[in-house]
C-alpha cells in the first residue's frame, strides 16, 4: 500500500435518506451530507417506498453536488465511487446505484458495491481511529437485527439475525399501537424515561434452535395484547410505562445474546451499530455489561449510526483496498446477504 | 450538436447518439433482464464501437415518463448520474411523445398505446401536418374507452403503437369505429433514436433542464399518496 491518500466519494440511497460523502483512507470524514424524507414518510406511518423512491430522485443531484463542495474536492479528486446495492429497497437502491454507475462511467472511475450493513458496521472505525477486526458487531436499526463477528476488513461471520422484525421495526410498531407516532426509536426512549421498566413483565423471547438469533414479533404482540386488552376493560394504560417495559424487555434480548457471543468467543471489542444504536439507554446498558465482562465498547456518534454514506465510504475503501470492483451491471439487491463476495 | 438518449421507461432498453441529424449508433434491446443491467452495459459497448468521447456530448436526451416508475427511474438517474458527471444539460422528452415520433411524418393520426395496467393506457394523439408534429391530444393516463372515445370524435384514421397493443387490441376491435393499423416491428415500440431527433428539436428550442432538476413525469400518484387523498376527499365529505 502506498503512502497515497485513497478518496473515495460514496452514495447511500437504501431507504429514506439520500446520502453521499467524501471519506479519506476510510476513516477521515471529508463530508457527510444526508437529505431525510422522514417528515414525508411521517404522513404515512412509516416509510413508503414509492414515495421514497421519487425522492431519492429529485434530490440525489444536490446531495452529491454538496458532499464534494464540502470536502473541497471534484470527481476528478476521486479514486473510487462506493454505493450501497443492498440489502433495503429496491426502487430505492436503483436510484443511488443508477447514478453512481453513471458518474463512474462518465468520469472512468472505479465503481464499488458495498454492503449496507457492512456500512453500518465501519461507522465504528470512522469513530474509533483504534479500531481494527477482529471484534464483535451488534447490527441493530429500522430493517436489521444482526450479531456478527467481523474477522477481519470485509470478512463476516454472521452470528445471529432476527427470525421475524428488526428490532428497529417493533419499536415502530409499538410507538403507532401506543400513539407515538412514527419514528419510534426516539419516541418511545424520550417517553421511556418517564415510565418504570419493570412494571410490566413483557416477555424476553429465545430462539429455540439459534442461541443468537432475535425474535420480536412475540414481544410486539404482547405489548399490543397489553393494551387491545386494557382498552376493553375499558382501562387507561400508562403509556411510559409501556414504553419503558417494552424497551427493557428488547435490551434484554440485545444484551444478553451479546454478552453470551463474547463469552463463546472470547473477544476483547464489542461495537453497536445502525440507527438503534444512538438508543442511549442501549448504549449505557451495553456500556454497563462490556465493562462487566472486561471488554472495550464501540459505539459511533448518532450522525453516523443513523443511515449515511460516509459508513458506506468507510466500507468502500477496505473492499476497494481488496482489490474489489464492480461492473456496469451492478444490480441492487434488495436480500443481499452479508459477507457474500 | 450530439445527443446521447436514454430510453427505459417500458420493457425496452435503448440508447442512442446522434450528430446534426444523423444516427452515429444505436443500440436497443427487449428483453426480460431489468434495465440496471442492460442499460449502461449497452451504452458502454455503444460508446467503445463508435469510440465516443463523453466530453463530447452537448446534451443528454431521457425519456421523461410515464411509464414503469422503476425503468423511468433508473433511466432519470443515469441521465442525471451522466449529466451531473460531464456537466451537460438534460433534455426530457414526454416518452409519449417520443414513441409518437417514430412515425414520423405519417398520414394517418398516432395514437402511442402504453399498458398502465388496471386496463388504463399512458396514451396522446399526435399528428403530422407541414413536416411537423402536431400535439391533438397530450400524454395522459386513461382508461382505453375514454381514448378510443376520443378517436371516433375526431374521426380521423389512426396508426396505434406501444406495449399496449397486444394487450388492448380486442378491444380496440370491438371499440374503434375509425380506419386503424398498426405499426410494424421496427417502429412500434419506445427508441432511443427516434427520441434522440426529436432531442434535436429541443435543444434547438433551448427546452433543456439541468441534471439536478430533472425528475420523471409518472403522469401518477403513488399508490399511498392516492389512498391518503382519497381518505381526506371522504372526511370532508
Amino acid at each position: 500500500m502506498s503512502d497515497k491518500e485513497v478518496r473515495i466519494l460514496a452514495i447511500e440511497s437504501s431507504c429514506d435518506e439520500t446520502a453521499a460523502a467524501v471519506v479519506v483512507n476510510g476513516r477521515k470524514v471529508l463530508s457527510n451530507v444526508i437529505s431525510t424524507q422522514i417528515p414525508l414518510h411521517t404522513l404515512y406511518g412509516g416509510v413508503v417506498p414509492e414515495i421514497a423512491s421519487r425522492k431519492h430522485i429529485e434530490r440525489i443531484n444536490q446531495v452529491i453536488a454538496q458532499a464534494l463542495e464540502e470536502a473541497e474536492c471534484t470527481l476528478d479528486d476521486i479514486d473510487a465511487i462506493g454505493v450501497t446495492y443492498g440489502p433495503g429497497l429496491v426502487g430505492a437502491l436503483l436510484v443511488g446505484v443508477s447514478a453512481a454507475k453513471a458518474i463512474s462511467f462518465a468520469k472512468d472511475i472505479p465503481l464499488v458495491g458495498v454492503h449496507h450493513i457492512e456500512g453500518h458496521i465501519c461507522a465504528n472505525y470512522i469513530q474509533n481511529e483504534d479500531l481494527e477486526p477482529p471484534f464483535l458487531c451488534l447490527v441493530v436499526s429500522g430493517g436489521h437485527t444482526h450479531l456478527v463477528r467481523v474477522v477481519d476488513y470485509g470478512k463476516y461471520e454472521i452470528l445471529g439475525r432476527t427470525r421475524d422484525d428488526a428490532a428497529g421495526e417493533a419499536f415502530d410498531k409499538v410507538a403507532r399501537a401506543i400513539g407515538l407516532g412514527y419514528p419510534g426509536g426516539p419516541k418511545i426512549e424520550k417517553k421511556a424515561k418517564e415510565g418504570n421498566p419493570k412494571a410490566i413483565p413483557f416477555p424476553v423471547a429465545k430462539v429455540a434452535d439459534g442461541p443468537y438469533d432475535f425474535s420480536f414479533s412475540g414481544l410486539k404482540s404482547a405489548v399490543l395484547n397489553y393494551v387491545n386488552g386494557a382498552n376493553m376493560r375499558g382501562e387507561c394504560v400508562n403509556e411510559a410505562d409501556i414504553a419503558a417495559s417494552f424497551q427493557r424487555a428488547v435490551i434484554e434480548a440485545l444484551t444478553g445474546h451479546a454478552r453470551q457471543a463474547i463469552r463463546e468467543f472470547g473477544t476483547d471489542k464489542f461495537a453497536i451499530a445502525g440507527g438503534v444504536a444512538s438508543n442511549g439507554t442501549l448504549r449505557e446498558a451495553m456500556e454497563k455489561m462490556c465493562a462487566e465482562e472486561g471488554v472495550k465498547f464501540y459505539y459511533p456518534a448518532p450522525i453516523l449510526c443513523t443511515d449515511n454514506a460516509a459508513m458506506i465510504g468507510s466500507a468502500a475503501y477496505y473492499e476497494f483496498m481488496a482489490g474489489h470492483r464492480d461492473g456496469w451491471d451492478l444490480n441492487a439487491v434488495p436480500n443481499l446477504p452479508l459477507g457474500s463476495r | 450538436m450530439k445527443i446521447l438518449g436514454i430510453e427505459s421507461s417500458g420493457l425496452v432498453a435503448s440508447v442512442a447518439v446522434t450528430e446534426d441529424g444523423i444516427v452515429i449508433g444505436e443500440y436497443t434491446t427487449n428483453f426480460k433482464k431489468t434495465h440496471s443491467q442492460t442499460l449502461l452495459p449497452m451504452l458502454d459497448a455503444l460508446k467503445k464501437m463508435i469510440d465516443l468521447d463523453m466530453e463530447s456530448i452537448d446534451a443528454i436526451a431521457v425519456s421523461g415518463g410515464p411509464g414503469s416508475f422503476t425503468g423511468l427511474r433508473i433511466g432519470s438517474a443515469t441521465a442525471k448520474g451522466l449529466g451531473f458527471a460531464l456537466d451537460k444539460p438534460l433534455i426530457s422528452v414526454p416518452t409519449v411523445e417520443a414513441l409518437a415520433y417514430n412515425l414520423w411524418g405519417a398520414a394517418t393520426d398516432i395514437c402511442p398505446l402504453m399498458d398502465a395496467r388496471r386496463n388504463q393506457t399512458y396514451t396522446g394523439i399526435y399528428r403530422f401536418e407541414e413536416g411537423e408534429m402536431k400535439e391533438i391530444l397530450p400524454q395522459c393516463a386513461v382508461d382505453l374507452g375514454e381514448i378510443i372515445d376520443t378517436i371516433n370524435q375526431n374521426g380521423k384514421p389512426v396508426t396505434f403503437l406501444g406495449d399496449g397493443v397486444p394487450v388492448f387490441q380486442q378491444q380496440i376491435a370491438e371499440k374503434c369505429k375509425v380506419p386503424y393499423i398498426f405499426a410494424p416491428a421496427h417502429m412500434n415500440r419506445q427508441n432511443a433514436a427516434a427520441l434522440c431527433a426529436r432531442a434535436e428539436e429541443y435543444y434547438r428550442q433551448g427546452r433543456m433542464e439541468t441534471a439536478a432538476e430533472h425528475r420523471p413525469d409518472y403522469l401518477r400518484l403513488s399508490q399511498a399518496e392516492r389512498e391518503r387523498l382519497e381518505q381526506q376527499k371522504k372526511q370532508k365529505v
